[in-house]
């Protein structure tokens, strides 16, 4: 699974490419492949406001929904209008052609929470770690009764 | 009756396998408290003889088409209904198969619902349609909480008065429990339509839809153009509600009209009365609409060998998935009985439809006619119709004994729903009222 | 996979759409009678002169498309449904018998009620039984479905809060509840708080303690729950809720397990739906139609909704005018050919049969349980009632998942469990026999699930690209949400543009 070095990570699985001002955002590859095949993608529109943390649009596949995260603050700039048309971008090339938005940012201090591509790495094995001890407890659990 | 093939011999079997002695060790971890007081205090089981006597009996204490002249409409149609219809829905692989989340062993359901989709927008002429809600009351509510949900920010709802008075009530009971919405009524005219003038000074910005019955529940078709304009000035929607979709044959569709969201009852297509349920609510908008919908959709897509094939499709708008956030809570619908109205449409099929349709017209205005003309009452709007019309009879309430003596019911009294319609009663005529039943209908109401 | 073989194969496949059969002009309807000419009754500018599109075919032609249609479908009368929380129990014959009766199938609503006395006094009954069968007080017949009952009860706490001053803003649901529970709160204008089972699969009171406040309206909660458990702490949690002048309401779904074992009334609950089309035997229908019949105690049942059947010298009437009534919720009586149906199926088994339909129904699904134990992960150990859960673990080490498991069972002639649900057990497979099947179904059933784990092991691609033999195999369901084409039209090329461009690729 690849992350590439020059973007940022947030914990909800959208990654940020930085350009002075203007931040691109998508979610990673850990994401769409979560999701399955990407069916339809609400987006905001121009001139908007998002705010860091809260989501700022969705992407359905064909059993689930998910809201998708603003890991930083500002106003969006652009968004992309192919992906109406043809969703399935994301799950192509969830860092280039499938990027969602992107937003002027209004405070550079938001990035600071977000993470290196390394840092995403480690934090995508703990998430994995976790799911498989909570089966692990599910288990023992289960053999006390 | 009991349909479970259980033999002492297979209990114990099964009981050993499980390594049990006995059936009631099955629930010895529910707590005493609640299995002490379990008894069901009710008759016991009877023989499918005895079941048929019992049911019988109860049956033979209803009045029906059979033995009684019926004028009955107001949103429940007494048609006929071809044999093959029932033939189609008696056929166990579509009465008792389950609702067709496994698409590969349901393409008999599913292919079904999407030709029931096409017909119901075809019959409309709306874009899209679901599989069918509850009932048209219930349809009704669906839009209007539909209309709320793209129109954000506003507010009000017009619910024509002459809309079904039953409808308007299940709209306000969906709607009472959500904040920030005003029902505001509209009054009839003498035409018996909608107050046109009245909706246009009390619209403004904060209108969310327009509800109207088409034909409404007098039987009056009215000219939707002026509400239809008023609607588009300040962008609120157009909802029209059809109880009687056999109109639809061969009156102008609301989609022609403009509307946004068109619904109503499919029950006169080829469901039986069944003291009004069930039938199904059907629900057709614009396209554009289709991710806001409430219901089932089934979809048209293609197998791993290219073979054309039909799912259920677009669920996230749905309960399952989507949960507190769903576009309604609807789970279970009337599948079966959209099944019968698909199976109708197709036997009767585009002439079929417009011919049973003149049929009711030609039967309701030759009756109607005649009450006017030689039992002296008086239509008490002037509009059109298609099926069914409203009568002033001096003295209705102590009239009706006369009826029921010749085994006649001879249509709805209205005083019940509008105080302001004393002595007005809404008489409906279908192609199983035969010229012998109008002609003592007639006779009864000119008093020989 | 070749075009199927000739004969065999023509059996099942799909014909084609209505709209894309039959010919200009053809109608299966039939009316020789002469009929009055009348002048214009209707404005020319109100009519149309075509239904565009709508098809013309015989009667023969109908009725063979829609007959090969049901050869595409699996049912109840050809296969074993095994759905958890649906139910999926024999649909007897005599319920159809019956519904069709003139006297019931043929009545108006809107007829004069002295000339339906038989139709209300079944009615009357109905609710009756649905009382002492469930341990309510007073019942509605009018919900046409269980998600409609739980709009329709949640309606009734509602307003019997505001009565009281306030109605307040949250239902409790647990993270098992089937997905009506959360949007029927959200249609009742309440917000949703969720709280987990414990590790046992059930509520702890503690749980419920936490969230509990003056904030809360209900609590909603399914007993046995969609695992199958049933949740022994609920008159403890009961008593939680009520202390906080709060309601119990109980999704009926699972009655099944608890006919002559235990009463919900008895628990603590306050408000139930029962499902119709579940427990009490009225077909499925593709989908529906069902009904949701709701049960309150006493002191709610001014509540209501409206029309009330009441009984006063020795008739039957109707009464609309309940002013604490929360309104109408379905046009006239509800699904009343549905309630024809339950009611002559609880008839006919009357107090016994309905008691060992239940026993039976634990019964099966515990012989079932014991059967699989073997082959498959159990999510959970403690006793289950009529329902029990397993799960793909076993079988994802070889790469085989629930999905695959459920397409494969089709291949042996069974429909697949429950499959996802409930949220809380991921690759859950749900399995509900129902007391109506014979240990030899069920252990035909077995063996094929115990063939399916061996193939998982020892064959896991025929697993994953099941199935087979069914008339047509894996659907591509993200293509149908990314271009949803919902209805045919006339000028139409796409399906057949569809079908070209998935035979190339």
């Amino acid at each position: 699974m690849e992350f590439p070095d020059g973007l940022k990570y947030s914990k909800e699985h959208e990654w940020v490419l930085v350009e002075g001002k203007t931040a691109t955002i998508g979610i990673t590859e850990y994401a769409q492949e979560e999701l399955g095949d990407i069916v339809y993608v609400e987006l905001p529109e121009v001139g908007e406001k998002v705010v860091k943390d809260d989501p700022f649009g969705a992407v359905e596949s064909v059993k689930a929904v998910s809201d998708v995260f603003a890991p930083v603050g500002g106003a969006v700039l652009e968004v992309n209008d192919t992906l109406p048309d043809s969703p399935e971008t994301i799950n192509d090339d969830p860092y280039g052609d499938g990027w969602m938005i992107k937003v002027e940012m209004s405070d550079m201090d938001d990035l600071k929470d977000l993470m290196s591509a390394d840092e995403y790495t480690e934090y995508i094995e703990q998430q994995k770690g976790e799911e498989d001890e909570e089966e692990d407890e599910e288990e023992e659990g289960e053999e006390e009764k | 009756m009991r349909y479970t093939p259980h033999t002492p011999t297979d209990k114990e079997q099964m009981l050993r396998a499980i390594g049990l002695n006995r059936v009631e060790e099955l629930f010895n971890h529910i707590p005493s408290s609640l299995t002490e007081r379990s008894k069901i205090s009710l008759p016991s089981g009877l023989s499918e003889v005895e079941v048929k006597k019992t049911m019988g009996s109860l049956a033979a204490k209803n009045a029906t088409p059979q033995d009684w002249h019926f004028f009955l409409g107001g949103g429940i149609y007494h048609h006929f209904i071809p044999s093959v219809v029932d033939a189609i829905i008696s056929r166990s692989e579509f009465s008792t198969s389950y609702t067709p989340y496994q698409p590969e062993v349901s393409q008999g359901t599913l292919q079904a619902i999407y030709e029931f989709q096409t017909l119901i927008c075809q019959l409309t002429g709306m874009e899209v349609g679901n599989a069918g809600l509850y009932d048209g009351a219930s349809a009704a509510a669906e839009a209007v909480l539909m209309a709320r949900r793209i129109q954000e920010g506003r507010r009000r709802v017009f619910l024509s008065r002459s809309l079904h008075p039953q409808y308007r009530s299940v709209i306000a009971t969906y709607l009472k429990n959500l904040a920030g919405v005003e029902l505001v009524e509209v009054p009839f005219t003498k035409q018996g339509g909608t107050d046109v003038e009245f909706l246009s000074r009390a619209m403004d910005e904060k209108a969310i839809c327009v509800v109207v019955g088409y034909p409404n529940f007098f039987g009056i078709i009215e000219d939707l153009t002026p509400i239809q304009e008023a609607c588009a000035r300040i962008g609120s929607f157009l909802v029209t509600v059809t109880t009687e979709p056999l109109s639809l044959a061969l009156l102008k569709p609301p989609g022609d009209w403009g509307a946004d969201i068109a619904v109503g009852e499919g029950q006169s297509l080829g469901i039986p009365m069944n003291l009004g349920g069930p039938g199904f609510g059907f629900f057709t908008c614009r396209k554009k609409f289709v991710r806001s919908m409430p219901g089932r959709l089934v979809g048209e897509t293609v197998d791993s060998e290219g073979r054309r094939g039909f799912v259920l499709t677009l669920s996230t708008r749905e309960q399952h998935i989507r949960r507190e956030k769903a576009t309604s809570n609807i789970c279970t619908n009337q599948s079966l009985c959209a099944l019968a109205a698909a199976a109708f449409m197709a036997t009767l099929g585009k002439s079929g439809m417009r011919r049973l349709a003149e049929v009711n017209i030609s039967r309701a205005h030759e009756a109607k006619n005649r009450l006017v003309d030689e039992a002296g009452l008086n239509p008490v709007f002037s509009g059109s119709f298609f099926n069914e019309f409203v009568l002033r009879v001096e003295g209705l309430p102590q009239r009706l004994g006369r009826f029921t003596a010749e085994r006649i019911i001879p249509g709805v009294p209205l005083a019940r729903w509008y105080s302001e319609l004393q002595d007005s009663l809404l008489v409906c005529v279908t192609e199983m009222n035969p010229k012998e039943e109008i002609e003592r209908l007639v006779r009864t109401f000119s008093g020989n | 996979m070749s075009e199927p073989s000739p004969g065999t194969n023509r059996l099942r496949s799909a014909p084609p759409l209505i709209f894309e059969s039959g010919s200009p002009g053809r109608s299966g309807f039939f009316w020789p009678e002469e009929e009055a000419k009348i002048k214009d009754p209707i404005p020319g500018g109100f009519l149309r002169n075509d239904i565009p599109g709508f098809p013309e075919l015989g009667e023969l032609e109908v009725l063979r498309h829609f007959t090969r249609l049901s050869h595409l479908n699996f049912a109840i009368e050809s296969q074993f449904y095994p759905l958890g929380s649906c139910t999926m129990k024999y649909n007897p014959k005599v319920n159809e018998v019956v519904a069709r009766l003139p006297g019931f199938s043929l009545l108006h609503p809107l007829a004069p009620p002295e000339l339906i006395q038989g139709a209300l006094e079944l009615l009357h009954d109905l609710e009756r039984w649905l009382a002492e069968i469930s341990g309510m007080d007073h019942v509605t017949l009018q919900p046409a479905a269980g998600a409609q009952g739980e709009l329709t009860g949640l309606m009734v706490i509602r307003a019997y809060l505001a009565n009281r001053g306030n109605p307040r803003r949250k239902i409790v649901v647990p993270d098992t509840a089937h997905g009506t529970n959360p949007a029927s709160s959200t249609l009742c204008g309440y917000d949703v708080i969720q709280i987990s089972s414990n590790e046992r699969g059930i509520i702890d009171a503690g749980k419920v303690e936490e969230v509990m406040n003056g904030d809360v309206a209900a609590l909603m909660i399914t007993n046995p729950n969609t695992l199958g458990l049933f949740e022994k702490n609920i008159q403890v949690i009961a008593d939680v809720v009520h202390k906080k002048g709060g309601l119990v309401y109980l999704d009926g779904a699972n009655l099944n397990a608890l006919m002559g074992i235990a009463k919900p009334g008895e628990m603590g609950v306050d408000v139930l739906h029962i499902n119709l089309h579940k427990t009490f035997s009225t077909p499925h229908g593709g989908g529906g139609p069902g009904a949701g019949p709701v049960g309150v105690k006493a002191f709610l049942g001014d509540y209501l909704p409206v029309p009330r059947i009441v009984r006063k010298d020795g008739r039957f009437e109707v009464e609309e005018n309940c002013p604490s009534s929360v309104g109408r919720v379905r046009s006239f009586f509800g699904n009343f050919g549905i309630l024809v149906r339950a009611y002559t199926y609880m008839i006919s088994l009357g107090s016994d049969g309905l008691e060992e339909t239940s026993r039976m129904a634990l019964l099966n699904a515990n012989y079932l349980r014991k059967k699989l134990e073997g082959a498959y992960h159990l999510a959970y150990t403690a006793p289950c009632m009529h329902e029990c859960v397993f799960t793909d673990r076993l079988q994802q080490k070889h790469g085989v998942t629930t999905l695959d498991i459920a397409k494969r069972l089709l291949d042996y002639g069974f429909h697949p469990p429950t499959i996802y649900f409930p949220l809380v057990v991921p690759g859950a497979l749900m399995i509900e026999p129902t007391e109506t099947e014979s240990r030899e179904t069920l252990d035909a059933f077995a063996e094929a699930m115990i063939s399916i784990a061996r193939e998982a092991k020892e064959n896991p691609t025929l697993v994953k690209t099941a199935p087979h033999s069914t008339p047509v195999s894996r659907l591509d369901e993200a293509r149908a949400a990314r271009k949803p084409v919902l209805r045919w039209e006339r000028a139409k090329t796409e399906s057949a543009q569809l079908s070209a461009i998935s035979k190339k690729s």
